[in-house]
């Protein structure tokens, strides 16, 4: 457990009101691995995940973000915009929030927001249509081409996002967040709703997105066979602390895990044990 | 110290008055998640139904006066109450499941439609009543002179709001009526799958919210002495301000923030000076919000992530 | 009818003549009910300053009549059109013209302004109702920023305006300053009185932020009220000086336009001037609104307006990006609101009422919110029929209030239904507006 960290949670503390969601709650997140949490439902993991991305504050505890440059941000000290902008943390959501009304083209541009507000010199340069202005938008539709090209909707791209399909909004989402070029990028059930197929499609996308862009990647997913499949190290969470971590087999066959998920939720628990078998 | 007991009456019987258009507003942004915009012209159609069947009773030969103002009050709370029923019905209803502008600006249509109605039908002149209610207490001579006075009138206003304000909540806890209105509150979908009549409950909400306009109208026309077309846009947006003030949504809110603008109000026209006392309301407004985004007893907006 | 027919009809839509008679019925009892003392009988301040009434049966019974024959009416109306949606009302034929027509339209719209004065130079009347008409599409694209783009519900809208005619007014008659001076002055005045407004706003939702608005709108019109050493008070502010054609006044002394063009002097040189300049400014802001929605700010309003979360997470700063809205618009506004100053010369704060902001609000909600050429459409639509109404004066509130609700309830979404993509790759094809948000404001 002595890797290269990109992200370090250190005895996260998340309290509403009487109710302790997370407590003092620490793992980390190697670079260019894929860490997964998992738990029973209701065992804290969107809420560490709000923590991290800037939406929660925590009660206490430090989340810290190394950099490849060796900065290092203290994330729980950042609020939210400043998160995605500053730390280049991306996130999507467990119930998909794209913008409906826009082109899938157009959510795309609109996650690189902050680098063309800087090309069009805070809209001044952009209003007088200079030609700096128009490379540094057409190097933007560029880059939302790829990634379009890269989840398959390349022939979507002129479509309402709101009018496309589950998948595809769960992979639009995806895109998007990669768009903002992050260095860190957490993913909230990501196969939640997908079918077998889709699933698999999934998995793909996220190993490529690791080994080709070099992000790292936290997740969140019910989904035992994407966790079984993709994960390099998996963090067990339930009711707020980590009962356990270390690579998928060695979760798999920790007593602990096993009677976290039968307690919780049967089917999750045969989920986990058959898909070792 | 006399002139500040007899200000704090005086802000407690206006704020009485607010308080009781802001339920309408509350109730109606509770259920159906809208600003009824019209509902200070309710107010005041309610203060000229008052007006009117009053000057009716008198001119019949009717000299009891609490009889007449019994009668007044019962006629001005019904027929007001089906104005309330109509505009949902009309301009309302057709809306409900639209685009959330689309409603709001129905409902200011709608406000200018009662201002002009009454304007026409009844002349742009203020309307005078002679005093009805006359007398009062002395509560304590000041040294310099300056008397506390209490006057029937004013009992009456408080009286009649404690009243109506109790048989209102005995009603949205104890009845079914009331139980059906909080389900729709909650969830419209479900309380329907669970037999809620949504239709007939939203309707009684506005027959309701405009039977209590009429009292503030009524009191209005009593306390104040007149009344005219245009008195429902300052009055209303006042109201909204108390229900927004109060947290919108929440009723004991929107007769806590009527009180907090009938005090404010009062008070700056007191010590400081009558011209700025709307503003001095409206910035209070302002400022709260801004430490308070959802008014003193609304309940914070959980934003689910 | 042949699209309808095939539509099966709800069985539970119950026919026949006793039933269009019991709601007739019904209506008539409403109504009787309704106008029983409100029409039935009229009230007014006597000689004596008591109050006198007298009965007006006839009257009562008239509109009585008429609500129970027009329910009637509507009742067959709606039985003999089936169930009211898009498809039933306009055949699929019209609709397809109509799609063509509008790809037609605003450039045949703009053409047509620039000819206004040409076709109508001597109708004074024309000309000057085209520059209120054009005042209004001006007011409506500068709050289509902020409701329509950003989805920020403002209801104080003419606070920026009347910033703007008071901004010009004052500096014009207290220092003298030309209207050219005075313009970009105004306009940042009014984008700095949105800032101010957009800070306490920030964290606000839905009708908090309505309320607030309107507060705003209401607190500024009553300082202008009651600051009389400053703005006159009630009396407003005369004597404004009339707009210059770059320096050269447009009056018929020696020194005016027409003595060195040697044409003969015609007031109504001034009123095409006026004309061309708020035709200028609309396009203006019409232009910089269609740049801006390409820019990564237009962006980031058309993104806030649909999901507030996803943008932080995103990494968009919501605040500067909503305080940017409010200001873009209260810009605008401030320079209509001196164009407004220099052509009435004279302003006072009557002119800047809640009405006002609720009628520049319904231009941009009916025009379809955000759609450039749908609020033109609106400010056209209803400037142009309040003043069909003209002759009417006490009812025409009256008729505009009732058309309000009538056209929201027959189009909640605007006359222009549809969201332009603001940038493509291979199809530049329209949005329905069903599916975009509109914001939590």
């Amino acid at each position: 457990m002595s890797g290269d960290h990109i992200l370090t949670v250190d005895r996260l503390m998340m309290r509403f009101g009487g109710i302790v969601a997370v407590n003092e709650l620490s793992f980390a997140a190697e670079r260019r691995k894929i860490t997964a949490l998992i738990g029973p439902n209701g065992a804290g993991k969107t809420t560490v995940f709000n923590c991290i991305t800037g939406f929660y504050r925590p009660s206490g505890g430090a989340i810290r973000l190394a950099h490849d440059d060796g900065r290092t941000i203290q994330l729980e000290r950042l609020n939210d915009f400043r998160i995605s902008k500053q730390a280049k943390v991306a996130r999507t959501f467990q119930n998909i929030r794209l913008f409906p009304g826009m082109t899938a083209l157009e959510n795309l541009m609109v996650a690189q927001h902050n680098a063309l507000m800087r090309a069009s010199g805070l809209t001044l340069l952009g209003l007088l249509g200079l030609p700096s202005w128009r490379e540094a938008e057409q190097r933007a539709i560029e880059l939302a081409r790829t990634w379009l090209n890269r989840v398959s909707l390349l022939d979507r791209a002129d479509d309402a996002a709101g009018n496309l399909p589950y998948g595809d909004q769960r992979r639009l989402e995806i895109a998007r967040a990669m768009c903002t070029e992050p260095a860190l990028l957490c993913l909230d059930e990501p196969a939640a709703g997908l079918n077998a197929r889709e699933s698999g499609g999934l998995n793909e996308l996220l190993l490529s997105i690791r080994n080709e862009q070099g992000t790292s990647i936290l997740l969140i997913e019910h989904d035992m066979s994407v966790v079984m499949e993709i994960s390099d190290h998996v963090v067990v969470m339930d009711y707020g602390v980590k009962i356990a971590e270390g690579t998928p087999q060695a979760v798999r066959d920790d007593p602990k895990v096993i009677a976290a998920y039968l307690g919780a939720d049967e089917e999750e628990a045969i989920a986990v044990m058959e898909s070792g078998t | 110290m006399d002139y500040f007991a007899q200000q704090l009456i005086n802000g407690l019987v206006l704020g009485s008055i607010y308080g009781l258009i802001a339920i309408g507003y509350t109730m109606v942004y509770g259920i159906v998640g809208m600003i009824n915009f019209a509902h200070g012209d309710i107010f005041m159609i309610g203060g000229f139904i008052a007006l009117i069947s009053f000057l009716v009773l008198v001119s019949l030969g009717l000299t009891a006066i609490p009889l007449i103002l019994l009668i007044v009050l019962l006629v001005s709370m019904a027929i007001t109450a089906l104005y309330g029923w109509t505009i949902e019905r009309i301009a309302y209803r057709p809306l409900r499941h639209s685009f959330r502008l689309a409603p709001m600006l129905s409902a200011i249509g709608m406000s200018f439609v009662l201002t002009n109605f009454s304007q026409v039908s009844q002349g742009a002149r203020v309307k005078p009543v002679p005093p009805i209610i006359t007398g009062g207490y002395t509560l304590h001579e000041g040294a310099q002179g300056f008397a506390v006075q209490l006057s029937n009138i004013q009992i009456m206003v408080v009286l009649a709001t404690i009243v109506v304000l109790a048989l209102f909540t005995w009603l949205v806890s104890r009845t079914r009526l009331g139980r059906d209105m909080r389900a729709c509150e909650q969830d419209q979908t479900m309380a329907a799958l669970l037999g809620v009549d949504v239709d007939r409950t939203i309707s009684m909400t506005f027959v309701i919210g405009a039977a209590l306009a009429a009292v503030a109208g009524m009191m209005y026309l009593l306390y104040y002495g007149l009344v005219d077309f245009f008195m429902g846009f300052v009055a209303g947006i006042k109201a909204f301000t108390a229900a927004v003030l109060g947290g919108i949504g929440s009723l004991p809110g929107a007769m806590l923030g009527g009180l907090a603008i009938g005090l404010i109000e009062t008070f700056w026209s007191a010590y400081f000076s009558v011209e700025y006392k709307d503003v001095a309301a409206f910035s209070i407004l302002i400022v709260v919000l801004i430490f308070m985004p959802t008014g003193l007893l609304g309940r914070p907006e959980v934003e689910k992530v | 009818m042949s699209a309808n027919s095939a539509r099966p009809s709800p069985a539970a839509q119950p026919s026949g003549s006793a039933f269009i008679l019991k709601k007739a019925l019904i209506s008539a009892l409403v109504a009787l009910v309704l106008f029983s003392l409100m029409i039935g009988v009229r009230t007014e301040a006597g000689p004596q300053g008591g109050l006198i009434y007298w009965t007006r049966f006839g009257d009562l019974a008239a509109l009585v009549g008429a609500v129970f024959g027009g329910s009637i009416i509507v009742e067959l109306l709606r039985q003999w059109w089936g169930p009211v949606d898009k498809d039933s009302i306009v055949p699929k034929p019209v609709q397809s013209a109509i799609s063509f027509a509008g790809r037609w339209l605003a450039p045949a719209l703009l053409v047509f302004a620039f000819l206004v004065p040409v076709i109508f130079y001597n109708q004074r009347y024309i000309l000057d109702l085209s520059i209120l008409v054009l005042t209004y599409v001006m007011l409506g694209w500068g709050l289509n920023v902020v409701v329509g783009l950003a989805g920020l519900l403002d209801l104080g809208y003419v606070a920026f305006y009347a910033v703007g005619a008071y901004s010009y007014a004052l500096l014009a008659t207290n220092f003298g300053l030309s209207f050219w001076v005075c313009l970009p002055l105004a306009g940042i005045l009014a984008a700095f009185w949105g800032v101010l407004l957009g800070f306490p706003v920030l964290r606000l939702r839905g009708d908090y932020l309505a309320i607030v608005t309107l507060a705003f709108g209401e607190i500024i019109r009553l300082v202008i009220i009651n600051w009389q050493s400053l703005t006159g008070g009630p009396n407003g502010v005369s004597g404004i000086p009339r707009p210059t054609m770059f320096g050269i006044p447009l009056t018929p002394g020696d020194d005016g336009l027409a003595a060195r063009l040697g044409i003969e002097f015609s007031p109504t040189h001034r009123l095409v001037f006026l004309f061309y300049l708020i035709l200028a400014m609309a396009l203006l802001t019409n232009w910089v609104t269609i740049r801006l929605r390409r820019l990564p700010i237009g962006r980031a309003w058309e993104a806030l307006r649909e999901d507030e979360v996803a943008c932080r997470a995103l990494g968009i700063n919501t605040t500067t990006t909503k305080l940017t809205a409010f200001a873009t618009g209260a810009m605008f506004g401030g320079f209509a609101g001196a164009f407004f100053a220099t052509r009435q010369g004279f302003i006072s704060p009557e002119s800047f009422t809640f009405q006002e902001s609720a009628l520049v609000l319904a231009i941009v909600v009916l025009g379809g919110m955000g759609s450039q050429l749908g609020v033109a459409l609106a400010a056209l639509a209803m400037i142009g029929g309040f003043e069909l109404f003209r002759g009417f004066d006490q009812y025409r509130m009256l008729v505009f209030g009732i058309a309000m609700v009538l056209l929201m309830i027959w189009r909640p979404r605007g006359l222009i239904g549809h969201r332009a993509p603001t940038v493509f790759l291979e199809r530049n094809q329209a949005i329905s507006s069903d599916l975009v948000k509109e914001g939590h404001g």
